[in-house]
């Protein structure tokens, strides 16, 4: 299986976010897509998720089958953590996986690995940023999918969150997964490719500079 | 389909939960009919004989109220992204957030007509037969709502242009709505026709609102 973008070309807004990208992922292999703000990784993600449309090219999973679509192939972790606050963890959780396709045999496996299994009946408007990011973690795990498009995966995670995260990570390219992750920091993934978009970073100008 | 089970339990459930906002709608709906009596003064022949377009009155603001959470809830928290690229169809999955939404909405107000009728001076019969209507028609609010919930959540604005976009389209359930409604209680004039009529609507409305809406929802990922 290999996830494979072809001459793509980002508009939004009428703006030209990128044009002429191309890349390749193997089984097995982690992709990090950095650059400064407002470079398209976000963009890029969305599109490899069908979440946007590229204004040219095109994105394919090949080896996935005939009649099964990137996107119900991927999952994809972005800046906001789907959880209904009124809803206990649990439920968040069964939720998505009984709506993603996922057995409920994984769910209380899935809250455990990530480290929330003595919290699983609180309701989600209690949880901390990392907590919900932390459930949001425990979907990818709910639910088997080749391939994972993470966002900033780590940017509320505690320092223990982040190696556990990693390690997870890990197990999944082990595994023959593919994941293609948008960072600014590193995400402990050795032997990742880099794919930097973008021109280089305007830096913030100081108050009396220039 | 266990998918759209799921969708249909979870919205179900958020709505009954604390702040779900599924008495908001009938709390509005009271405090609406309640206040007609004080504006249109103890005139009770007057009161009895608009008494159905009131009802109806209320009912349509109060659906309207809570449509703005519709599908706006799952855009803020990025749920409507992982729906937009999960396996089951978009038709389907805004039918059944609007069914959910109606269930949890809709019902309660056709329920709560009757007693509140007893407001207006109509008798328990009469506000039967304007539940019957509601029963039939506000589902045609939902439906027809949902397009402009999803609209709105593509163009990114909320609430007050979700009310502009949506009341136009429900005029000509209102005029069959309370149409039926007298016929029923003044005559002369028969109550299966426009009350037909009124079903027609909520069945095309059943048809056009989840391909409308799911379109809008589409063409939003552009």
């Amino acid at each position: 299986m290999r996830l494979i973008g072809a001459e793509l070309r980002c508009v939004r807004g009428g703006r030209e976010i990128f044009a002429g990208l191309d890349f390749e992922l193997r089984a097995g292999e982690g992709l990090l897509v950095t650059g400064p703000n407002g470079a398209g990784k976000s963009s890029l993600l969305r599109l490899v998720a069908g979440l946007l449309r590229p204004a040219s090219g095109r994105v394919a999973l090949e080896g996935a089958g005939p009649d099964r679509a990137t996107p119900e192939l991927a999952h994809y972790l972005g800046h906001l953590d789907p959880l209904k606050p009124s809803l206990t963890v649990a439920e968040n959780l069964g939720f998505w996986t009984a709506f993603l396709g996922g057995g409920t045999g994984g769910t209380a496996h899935a809250l455990a690995t990530a480290g929330l299994a003595e919290l699983k009946a609180l309701p989600a408007a209690y949880l901390s940023a990392g907590q919900r990011r932390r459930l949001s973690i425990a979907r990818l795990l709910a639910v088997k999918r080749p391939l994972w498009l993470l966002d900033e995966p780590t940017s509320t995670l505690d320092v223990a969150g982040q190696a556990s995260f990693a390690a997870l990570m890990r197990a999944h390219l082990a595994d023959g997964g593919l994941i293609l992750a948008a960072t600014h920091v590193p995400l402990g993934l050795d032997g990742a490719r880099e794919l930097c978009l973008g021109p280089p970073s305007t830096p913030l100008e100081g108050r009396g500079g220039g | 389909m266990a998918a759209i089970l799921a969708l249909l339990v979870r919205d179900l459930r958020v709505a009954v939960r604390l702040g779900g906002g599924a008495l908001t709608g009938v709390l509005f709906f009271l405090i609406v009919v309640t206040l007609m009596p004080f504006a249109v003064g103890p005139d009770l022949a007057l009161l009895r004989r608009i008494g159905p377009a009131i009802l109806w009155l209320g009912a349509l603001l109060a659906s309207l109220l809570a449509l703005d959470r519709l599908l706006a809830a799952d855009y803020e928290d990025g749920s409507l992204d992982l729906i937009l690229m999960g396996r089951a169809p978009l038709e389907l999955v805004v039918l059944v957030k609007a069914v959910a939404h109606w269930l949890t909405t809709g019902l309660p107000l056709v329920l709560a007509a009757p007693l509140l009728g007893l407001l207006l001076n109509l008798d328990a019969a009469t506000g039967g037969i304007v539940a019957l209507t509601l029963l039939a028609g506000t589902p045609a609010l939902t439906f027809l709502g949902l397009i402009g919930a999803a609209l709105a959540v593509t163009l990114r604005r909320g609430g007050l242009l979700l009310a502009v976009l949506v009341l136009p389209l429900t005029v000509p359930v209102l005029i069959f709505g309370v149409a039926a409604s007298n016929a029923a209680i003044v005559g002369p004039a028969p109550f299966g026709a426009p009350f037909s009529v009124l079903c027609a609507l909520t069945l095309m409305s059943l048809v056009l609102g989840p391909f409308a809406a799911a379109a809008a929802l589409r063409h939003g990922a552009e």
